[in-house]
């Protein structure tokens, strides 16, 4: 039997990053590092007061970076920079390649090595899948997706719809 | 509206595509294997590029169900072709160009504005329907986990239909 079944879109778990306050209403993203129209919907949701949730959902065969910017975020998340890590990515995503997930890691004050052999090991390659599948299993097909209130929202979200 | 469809427990019809390579893939290419085919609108429309990049990461675990997925579109080999190595996705092609709709009429997801509709079919090793699923409109991408779902349904022998209406 496959774990890729249909399930609802798993509650939240201490493993998610998260940011926003508590009391605001819920948003949970899948993205991808690599695509542009969640670079647009990441700097529209910046100035939301929303509690947003980003998760993994890197479309290999589309973006060839994908993966790599999903570890090297959970590599950063490793030593406490997810979301440094997670805007830097998304800042400029034509340069994704390692000298500049390298550079991104200096800015950030990483440990280098660590951040190098962490990005390419099996825990959070796992752990970028476990996101990614969650995401196939709760019928997402494109990036961004989004969700929030109950709804699912494929491609466009509009954080006033919450409000 | 396509007529709809065909249901679980219905022979799949005669019919001819052809692949990539100009040669035809017919009923008797489905028996002996369990096939999914990917009924799609367009090649390089949007929604079909998310869709078929999605099925392509998730392709091994598709493969490890024992199934074989199959892209069909009334575009021309060479599009899909074309399509394909653009998305650089693995899911074979096939083609409904000429005459054009005819396999997807037979199967009953030929969309009058000239497409197929977006459906997914399962077909079992007997060349029978064990399963399928259309969407409601071209704009609704069918997930990965709902093949899932339908192989695990076609696997527990159950008659479950995942078609929608």
């Amino acid at each position: 039997m496959s774990e890729l079944r249909s399930a609802p879109v798993p509650e939240l778990s201490p493993e998610d990053h998260l940011r926003g306050p508590d009391e605001a209403p819920l948003a949970i993203e899948y993205a991808d590092f690599e695509c542009p129209y969640c670079a647009a919907l990441v700097a529209r949701l910046a100035g939301s007061r929303l509690r947003r949730a980003f998760r993994h959902f890197p479309v290999r065969s589309s973006h060839p970076r994908a993966w790599a910017a999903a570890c090297a975020a959970e590599a950063a998340g490793l030593q406490g920079c997810f979301w440094e890590m997670h805007d830097l990515l998304f800042a400029d995503q034509a340069r994704l390649e390692d000298p500049h997930l390298w550079e991104r890691a200096r800015t950030l004050g990483l440990d280098l090595e660590r951040f190098d052999s962490d990005r390419r090991g099996d825990a959070v390659r796992a752990r970028v899948r476990r996101d990614f599948e969650s995401g196939v299993r709760a019928g997402v097909v494109t990036t961004p997706t989004v969700f929030a209130g109950g709804r699912m929202y494929t491609g466009q979200f509009d954080p006033a719809a919450l409000a | 509206m396509s007529p709809g469809v065909l249901g679980p427990e219905t022979p799949a019809p005669e019919f001819t595509l052809r692949r990539q390579d100009g040669s035809e893939f017919t009923r008797a290419d489905l028996l002996g294997q369990t096939t999914v085919l990917v009924f799609y609108p367009f090649a390089f429309s949007p929604v079909c590029t998310d869709q078929l990049n999605l099925y392509d990461d998730v392709l091994e675990d598709l493969q490890s169900q024992g199934a074989t997925l199959y892209g069909v579109s009334c575009d021309a080999a060479y599009s899909q072709t074309a399509f394909r190595e653009q998305l650089g996705v693995r899911i074979e092609q096939l083609s409904d160009f000429e005459p054009k709709g005819e396999t997807c009429r037979a199967f009953g997801v030929y969309h009058p504005g000239g497409f197929p509709q977006r459906a997914l079919v399962i077909v079992g090793p007997d060349g029978v329907v064990k399963w399928s699923y259309e969407a409601d409109s071209p704009s609704e991408l069918p997930g990965a986990n709902l093949i899932f779902d339908g192989l695990a349904a076609v696997a527990a022998g159950s008659e479950a239909s995942g078609q929608s209406g």
